[in-house]
């Protein structure tokens, strides 16, 4: 909100400087965003004395002026009646930004040079006189800067409102906390009515429906106005606060609004069908054309100020266009009443419509201000508008709302705050904002805070108002006691940290992408129909189509910031990332499941081209031995790695890629990217991938640790070579060693895989490496010689197997 | 008269330079040291000198002895290293091979130093939902629908009563519903508003903070924060704090601290005003208690929260939030 300083000293003298106010209000909880003085732009435009005047050769109507700007003399083309020898006129110079929003330049008009320009009132926003330049006082000092000369200064405050405070949506308002800093008192503006006529029961009646959406609605009558612009002082102080000017009426409305905080509507008498206010909710179909000329759909949820036939106005949100104040309207209904919070803000939601009415109403105006702020509003209406006041306002108040007291104990707010205040010093603060007091004893207080702050409602509220006043810096800082007794920290957060730390190690840079993806990502990952996957969970309002369901993968992520870095040439990446996905569960209205999950990708080199080396492309294996290491370092053993059965995954690449499993749970997949996936994602080069469920993983890492005892007795090796068929596995024989369960084998290494010549097609040389050891004996050549041929015979039966030839 | 030692060493020195590998080299050292060497038998008949020369004599002797072992040591050692002399160098200049460590995001590392200060002092970590109720992220926390309070956080939502949680802060009454006071949590996590601009990502993180325990005050929560503060800058940071509103808690805080950058004089980075925005805090407003079942009267707490992008960018001087979650290798791997 925007508040003007020269309109708040109206109401409350002010001893700070400007940094010091803004610096206060801030501290007390109207967090001061900005100020500047309105007037700057009055600093390039300077006392100047006309010292020369000669007619304009090329136009009648101007006349070419020398201008003594105390600096220098600048020449000036005037078309001002009234331009006159050694008369002071405000000449601004060129950069000046004019309140119409025109930035002056040099010049050239019809041929002669101008080098500024000699202003009126109102081109300078001073004043209404449009009919010639300022004559200013003799006595001013030729070049002196305009605002100088003249002691024109405004701030112009702007204030970032916390939305518990209405009360200090008005200039009044903000006046008070000002005046509770300062320890002084507000003035409030006497409003002193006109002579009255006649009676408003004869003319008019308001009837509430609902008291509950509309407990309060006045009225008043003002006859015979005349509708025009407004003064000066008038369009002047909206302008200070960012409004615009409309029409006198319009603009005493929100003057009165600025000033008080009550919204006010004004309405075309004449335009109301039998002249009377009905408030009720909208009934199913009805219709109405707003200020804005918009048709509004009305539901009966909507409160209606309504004439004798229909709705006029959204109540407390917007008028109607049909009954607005137009220039030839002479009667005139002032409204002024207090709508439920809540009720306008369905209204403000469902129409789209946020104006300064309802940012009040739905916050909370104060319930006792609505008929001074009527009377206020109707004095300057009859004051300016020059209108007849019709007598007494209808005041319909069905269920007054009642006064708060709340009950505070001083000991209590000293606990809370740590403060060791006593009664008086409470009571003083709480009064400096205009709360009134009763002090019972030491440690009771019976507070009732002013109608206006309908935030306050309980003893933590009255802790919170004494806080800030007495400043919360100045609460001494101290420290709780806290026990040393701990609970077991996350299982999940250690494991988490745990598999961080090893894949950099492992030299992969963790990224962190957005948990929203595009709708399209299941097709781009060429998903089945019925994958779980395509269970996503939609946003309802997202940002854009890109971010608009939560993502059940964190494939497409890791996807997306390949193409991105591949575009700026980062083309050799190891990248991971831990993150939730989240399924749908299908049931409405539910929250869906959330599954942490660890993805890796790996695309471009694993050696650059270096001196050493030309550059390696990575693979398969790479990525693999990612998965082993990590998995054998979180101490997770008997992992199986299967091949991806052909239409189990559609994003790998068939043949390239395998299921992972510990014991007998899948646990995730290693792959190459399927070609038809990268072209989906405009990616020219492959890419390797794992996914890892973090739960699952969380679960099979083991607590503990349990060391081993260091062999005692040497390790002795014995190879073999075995050739055969080649669509068996490697792992099969590996396997098919372990199974035969021969103590003494200690260790199997595989460390060649050959096909080609001399192995005959169809057929692949496969050569491991067996390591013996006994934990009681150092074992001689003939035993293991025994065991290590027995284990030969028995790998050749079983796989069908050949020994080359020597 | 036999030779003086002079002469002794004088010959010594003239065979050791004459030598021409390290056995002629053994050789002299035991001819003139050795048990019966030419030095060892001077000094053995110092003993029948006359008694007035025979300390100049001892003297003179032992040093010779001295001189010449370190002289025959050390041309020892250099035949012994010539012997295992190599031919040729490397460029030692040439770039090692490299090892690449990854790195942590930003993001993870920040979260982590938080997380350890409060850790330090003797809080639990905690975390919850990134997919929420409608009831624990806004009405276990008193922001009752149809609240302008609700404007605060632009929020996304799933279905009427289901939301992406707006802000850390569920956690607070997830927590107090399963364990009685005292209660002592930090909680970070991912939060999403729909918000995105130069300052603002759509996701972001942040670190929730709570302790409740009896005769806990708005003092207690100064103390906690200054500390946090000067751990996670440094001792010299002043804080400010200054009233505010968040509906779930009373009273309530903004907490600013000294410009890091400017260190008070105004920058850009401080909108001038020499102060950073770092935390919102307040004391447990009593609504949120009751709404988990807590006693009112003997319990008070205070909670705090903290965007991590926003410490991020200030640690590490980031001027662009969304460079966070482009993961621009080039930017990640400065961390």
């Amino acid at each position: 909100m925007k508040v003007s300083l020269n309109w708040l000293r109206k109401y409350v003298d002010v001893d700070l400087n400007i940094d010091d106010l803004a610096d206060a209000l801030t501290m007390v909880g109207l967090e001061v965003e900005a100020f500047s003085d309105r007037y700057d732009y009055l600093n390039s435009v300077v006392i100047g004395r006309i010292v020369e005047i000669s007619p304009h050769p090329n136009a009648d109507k101007l006349k070419l002026c020398f201008v003594d700007v105390g600096s220098n003399t600048i020449p000036v083309v005037c078309g001002a009646p009234n331009v006159k020898k050694d008369i002071l006129a405000p000449c601004a110079l060129p950069g000046t930004r004019l309140p119409k929003g025109t930035i002056l330049e040099k010049s050239v008009i019809h041929g002669e040079v101008s080098e500024g320009m000699l202003c009126s009132e109102i081109e300078l926003g001073l004043g209404a006189n449009s009919d010639g330049i300022m004559e200013l006082d003799r006595n001013l000092s030729v070049g002196d800067p305009l605002n100088q000369a003249l002691g024109l200064s405004d701030f112009a405050i702007e204030i970032d409102l916390t939305p518990n405070r209405p009360d200090c949506l008005s200039i009044i308002g903000t006046a008070r906390e000002i005046a509770g800093i300062q320890k002084t008192k507000v003035k409030y503006p006497e409003v002193r009515l006109p002579e009255s006529f006649d009676d408003i029961t004869n003319l008019t009646s308001v009837t509430i429906m609902d008291p509950d959406l509309c407990p309060r609605y006045a009225a008043s009558l003002v006859f015979d106005v005349t509708v025009g612009e407004s003064p000066f002082w008038l369009q002047d102080r909206l302008i200070s606060v960012g409004l615009k000017p409309i029409n006198n009426i319009v603009d005493i409305t929100n003057f009165v609004m600025m000033e008080t905080g009550q919204p006010l509507h004004a309405f075309d008498f004449d335009r109301l069908a039998e002249n009377r206010i009905v408030v009720r909710t909208a009934k199913k179909g009805e219709t109405l054309t707003t200020l804005d000329g918009k048709e509004r759909q009305l539901d009966p949820e909507m409160l209606m100020i309504c004439d004798g036939e229909k709705p006029v106005a959204i109540g407390g949100v917007m008028g109607g266009l049909y009954s607005e104040i137009e220039d030839s309207t002479t009667r005139i209904l002032l409204e002024s009443a207090y709508f439920d919070p809540v009720c306008i803000r369905k209204t403000s939601k469902k129409t789209g419509l946020n104006t300064d009415a309802s940012h009040r109403f739905e916050r909370g105006v104060d319930p006792d201000v609505t008929i001074t702020a009527l009377n206020r509003a109707t004095q300057l209406i009859a004051e300016i508008g020059g209108g007849k006041l019709i007598k007494d306002a209808i005041d319909e108040y069905p269920n007054p709302i009642p006064d708060r007291i709340i009950h505070l104990s001083v000991k209590a707010l000293n606990r809370r705050l740590g403060t060791r205040l006593d009664a008086i010093e409470i009571a003083n603060y709480l009064k400096s904002i205009e709360f009134g007091v009763e002090i019972i004893d030491d440690d009771k207080l019976q507070v009732a805070p002013p109608s206006c702050r309908v935030d306050i409602s309980r003893f933590e509220d009255i802790v919170e108002e004494t806080a800030r006043l007495y400043g919360y810096n100045n609460i001494e800082t101290t420290y709780p006691l806290i026990p040393a007794d701990h609970r077991q920290p996350l299982r999940k957060i250690d494991v988490r940290d745990r598999i961080k730390g090893l894949m950099i190690g492992l030299g992969f840079v963790e990224a962190i992408n957005y948990s929203f993806i595009s709708k399209l990502s299941c097709d781009r990952l060429e998903l089945e129909p019925d994958d779980p996957r395509r269970h996503m969970v939609d946003i309802l309002n997202p940002l854009s189509e890109d971010q608009s369901v939560m993502r059940t993968s964190l494939i497409p992520g890791l996807l997306e910031t390949m193409n991105y870095n591949i575009s700026v040439q980062n083309r050799n990446l190891k990248l991971f990332e831990i993150g939730n996905v989240f399924y749908n569960t299908g049931q409405e209205d539910s929250q869906p499941d959330e599954v942490e999950m660890l993805s890796c990708l790996w695309t471009g080199a694993r050696v650059d081209s270096v001196w050493f080396s030309k550059e390696i492309k990575c693979d398969f294996y790479d990525l693999k031995g990612v998965v082993e290491e990590l998995l054998m370092s979180m101490g997770i053993v008997n992992t199986l790695f299967t091949s991806m059965p052909p239409e189990s995954c559609f994003y790998t690449k068939p043949g390239y890629s395998a299921r992972i499993f510990v014991e007998n749970d899948l646990i995730g997949l290693v792959g190459e990217i399927h070609p038809k996936v990268l072209h989906n994602y405009d990616l020219k080069q492959t890419a390797f991938i794992f996914e890892l469920n973090f739960d699952q993983l969380t679960t099979l890492m083991p607590d503990t640790k349990s060391a081993q005892p260091i062999p005692k007795f040497p390790a002795t090796s014995r190879d073999i070579t075995l050739i055969i068929n080649k669509n068996i596995e490697a792992f099969k024989i590996l396997k098919g060693v372990e199974n035969l369960d021969e103590e003494l084998v200690e260790n199997i290494y595989l460390f060649d895989v050959f096909e080609g010549d001399p192995i005959p097609a169809g057929k692949k040389s496969i050569s491991v490496r067996i390591t013996y050891r006994s934990s009681n004996e150092t074992l001689e050549d003939d035993k293991v010689n025994h065991i290590h041929k027995n284990i030969t015979d028995r790998l050749i039966e079983k796989f069908d197997a050949t020994v080359p030839a020597e | 008269m036999e030779k003086s030692i002079e002469q002794i060493k004088e010959e010594a020195l003239k065979e050791l330079e004459a030598a021409s590998d390290s056995e002629s080299i053994k050789d002299i050292s035991v001819r003139y040291l050795g048990r019966k060497g030419a030095v060892t038998r001077f000094l053995r008949n110092i003993s029948n000198l006359p008694l007035e020369i025979k300390p100049e004599a001892g003297k003179k002797a032992n040093e010779t002895k001295k001189t010449l072992e370190a002289l025959f040591n050390k041309a020892l050692k250099q035949f012994e290293t010539s012997s295992y002399e190599v031919s040729g160098e490397i460029d030692v200049s040439l770039p090692g091979r490299a090892i690449h460590q990854g790195s942590l995001h930003p993001i993870t590392q920040i979260t982590h130093q938080i997380c350890n200060i409060f850790i330090r002092l003797g809080f639990d970590v905690a975390e919850g939902p990134e997919v929420e109720t409608d009831y624990y992220n806004f009405e276990a926390l008193n922001i009752p629908k149809n609240h302008p309070a609700r404007d605060m956080q632009d929020t996304f939502y799933i279905s009427k009563n289901i939301v992406l949680r707006t802000h850390t802060s569920p956690t607070q009454p997830r927590i107090m519903e399963k364990q009685k006071p005292p209660v002592r949590i930090v909680a970070p996590g991912k939060v999403y508003r729909c918000d995105s601009d130069l300052t603002h990502t759509p996701m972001f993180h942040q670190v929730e903070g709570l302790l409740v325990d009896e005769n806990v005050s708005f003092g207690d929560l100064k103390g906690i924060l200054t500390t946090f503060v000067h751990q996670m800058f440094d001792e010299e940071t002043s804080l400010r704090f200054r009233p505010s509103f968040f509906p779930f808690t009373e009273p309530s805080a903004e907490v600013d601290i000294r410009c890091v950058m400017c260190k008070g004089k105004g920058c850009r980075v401080c909108s001038n005003t020499g102060w950073l925005e770092v935390l919102g805090a307040g004391m447990v407003h009593p609504a949120v208690f009751e709404n988990v079942g807590y006693n009112t009267t003997r319990y008070t707490g205070f909670a705090f929260g903290m965007g991590v992008e926003r410490i991020a960018m200030l640690q590490y001087g980031i001027d662009d939030i969304r460079k966070c979650f482009e993961n621009d290798l080039r930017f990640l791997r400065q961390f």
